[in-house]
């Protein structure tokens, strides 16, 4: 073409360009603080919401992990079993690699257990002969407290020959297990949907600002501007909707996990807890504000390329 | 530099705009499009700027075939044409420099080389002291002329104007018909509609005459060939 630039310079132009095409769309922004700042207060709600779940989520899942010390297997030993081939079975038991740890309960401490939470404590000084037997309490070594590999360690240790009943406390474990991934599943739907209304949210905007520069997309057309050129400076709008929209979310979650940090602190240490909130991170933040670019550039790519083809002339 | 073979343009809803219509201009031609309203001036400049396509015929632009030339790559063909609009199509929202810029700054030229033209477009419509002024605030034949302003900033090959004096009084329209004279005798091509033939015939360039879709007369000099 007969008047262009050199190559070199038009490399830089490029790059400057689109510095300012950028800096121009903020300006845009900037230009109208209210209506911006309504959209991306949407955009950021809408993030924060399933962000907010994902963290409440993650926390109780954490939690629940550090209670697999509470899944109990209780091993009730035959009554004849002594003492001391009990202490042997416990040694030899403790080298187990499921096995964290077990409390040994003979059969006095068990009658005292009985007496204390039954109520029958007169009644039972009239037995002659104590009829508990000696029990095992196998606290096992699970690692995401796997269901299964308790399962079969129950299995395992109910085909001792001393153990008379092997008990599992593991039924409700389960159920916090499945009810947690029913949660999970859900977060993920209600987040592609937010997602969709962020999309929509983007692309309407994007569609009111096209409506509104309908005159300049007419004369840039007709002055030889390229389509990518048309589509530039409202790609970087649906692009610093999404960046802000982002940060705000961010901000958000991080002023609620402020405000619900130490009453969830004082209640864990109620529970003798040493538990944490745990926030996003920072890999996560940056994937959080990484995914509204995105939606803001779906966003604005999907209203722009629908309606910038309806402004004559093509 | 224009050729049109045998081109046809009927606009939907049936009308015939433009009927069989055989034209050459040649390079560094300047030319007048005269004709009543509705004779299918404004039809034909639009074919040449690709704001309509033929519908039948071909048109050559500078030895290029516009009926290859896709949705896409129009752009590139606009480059090399200035269009002067009747209703001048200024932006508002930005001062006559931004809005003479904008054919430089599609075609990415560098901030120096922007300031470089746009002032030497603006002092060749008289408007330099107008530079920063609001569009706005400008009387309609100095709106007119930041319009001419923008359309010959990159020095497009061709010019093309849709009765660009269509509402100035006429010593404005004089004016601004010999600052096309002058872009012309720099050896750009000009084709101007309009019906202002009083005006014509003081510039003295020749003129082709549409009547109906159809070339009623056509003073162009014949030339066999101009690619
Ligand atoms: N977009 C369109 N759709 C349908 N018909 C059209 C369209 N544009 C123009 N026409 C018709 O085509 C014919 C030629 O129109 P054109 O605008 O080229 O005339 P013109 O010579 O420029 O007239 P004027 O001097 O009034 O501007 C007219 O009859 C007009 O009604
Ligand atoms: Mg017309």
């Amino acid at each position: 073409m007969r008047n262009s630039p050199h190559r070199k310079n038009r490399l830089r132009s490029y790059f400057s360009h689109h510095l300012q095409v950028s800096l121009a769309s903020l300006g845009r922004l900037y230009a109208q603080p209210a209506a911006t700042l309504m959209t991306t207060a949407v955009i950021a709600i809408a993030l924060a919401l399933p962000v907010g779940l994902y963290i409440a989520l993650d926390n109780v899942s954490k939690l629940s992990s550090d209670w697999d010390g509470s899944t109990q297997i209780s091993l009730f030993l035959h009554t004849h079993v002594k003492n001391s081939d009990a202490q042997k079975l416990m040694n030899r038991l403790q080298k187990h690699r499921h096995i964290k740890k077990i409390d040994f309960i003979t059969k006095e401490q068990g009658l005292e257990q009985f007496r204390e939470t039954s109520g029958f404590g007169d009644a039972l000084k009239y037995l002659d002969d104590n009829p508990l037997p000696i029990v095992l309490v196998i606290h096992p070594r699970i690692k995401e407290n796997q269901a299964t590999t308790t399962t079969r360690l129950v299995k395992e240790l109910s085909k001792n020959k001393l153990v008379e009943l092997a008990q599992l406390d593991v039924q409700w474990v389960k159920r916090l297990y499945t009810l947690l991934e029913i949660a999970h599943r859900s977060i993920w739907v209600i987040s592609t949907m937010l997602a969709f209304a962020v999309l929509l949210i983007i692309g309407n905007t994007i569609r009111l600002d096209i409506q509104n520069r309908r005159e300049e997309i007419e004369v840039s057309k007709l002055i030889g501007a390229s389509d990518a050129f048309i589509r530039r400076p409202f790609l970087y709008t649906g692009l610093w909707y999404g960046i802000i929209g982002g940060l705000l979310a961010t901000i958000v979650t991080f002023i609620t996990l402020l405000l619900i940090e130490s009453p969830i602190h004082r209640l864990a240490l109620l529970y003798h807890s040493d538990f944490h909130l745990h926030g996003l991170g920072f890999a996560k933040t940056l994937l959080l504000i990484l995914i509204s670019c995105s939606l803001g550039l779906i966003g604005s790519w999907i209203a722009v390329s629908r309606h910038l083809k309806e402004i004559e002339p093509c | 530099m224009i050729h049109f073979d045998n081109i046809c343009k009927r606009y939907p809803g049936g009308h015939d705009a433009l009927n069989r219509i055989n034209l050459r201009l040649p390079k560094g031609q300047m030319a007048f499009l005269t004709g009543h309203s509705g004779a299918g001036k404004s039809t034909l400049l639009k074919l040449i700027a690709m704001i309509e396509r033929p519908t039948r015929g071909q048109i050559f632009l500078d030895g290029v075939n516009l009926n290859n030339i896709s949705n896409r790559k129009i752009p590139y063909i606009r480059r090399n044409i200035g269009i002067i609009f009747q209703n001048h199509h200024l932006l508002y929202d930005r001062p006559v420099f931004d809005n003479v810029a904008m054919p430089l700054i599609i075609q990415g030229y560098r901030r120096q080389e922007i300031h470089k033209r746009v002032r030497a477009a603006l002092n060749q419509v008289g408007l330099l002291s107008k530079e920063k002024s609001e569009p706005i605030t400008l009387s309609g034949g100095e709106q007119q002329r930041v319009g001419i302003a923008r359309a010959i900033v990159h020095k497009p090959l061709l010019l093309l104007a849709d009765e660009p004096t269509g509402n100035l009084d006429p010593e404005l329209s004089l004016e601004i018909m010999q600052l096309f004279a002058r872009f012309n005798q720099v050896g750009t091509t000009v084709l101007i509609a309009s019906h202002d033939l009083d005006l014509i015939k003081l510039i003295g360039a020749p003129s082709i005459s549409l009547q109906d879709g159809k070339v009623a007369h056509n003073g162009l000099p014949f030339t066999v060939s101009n690619n």
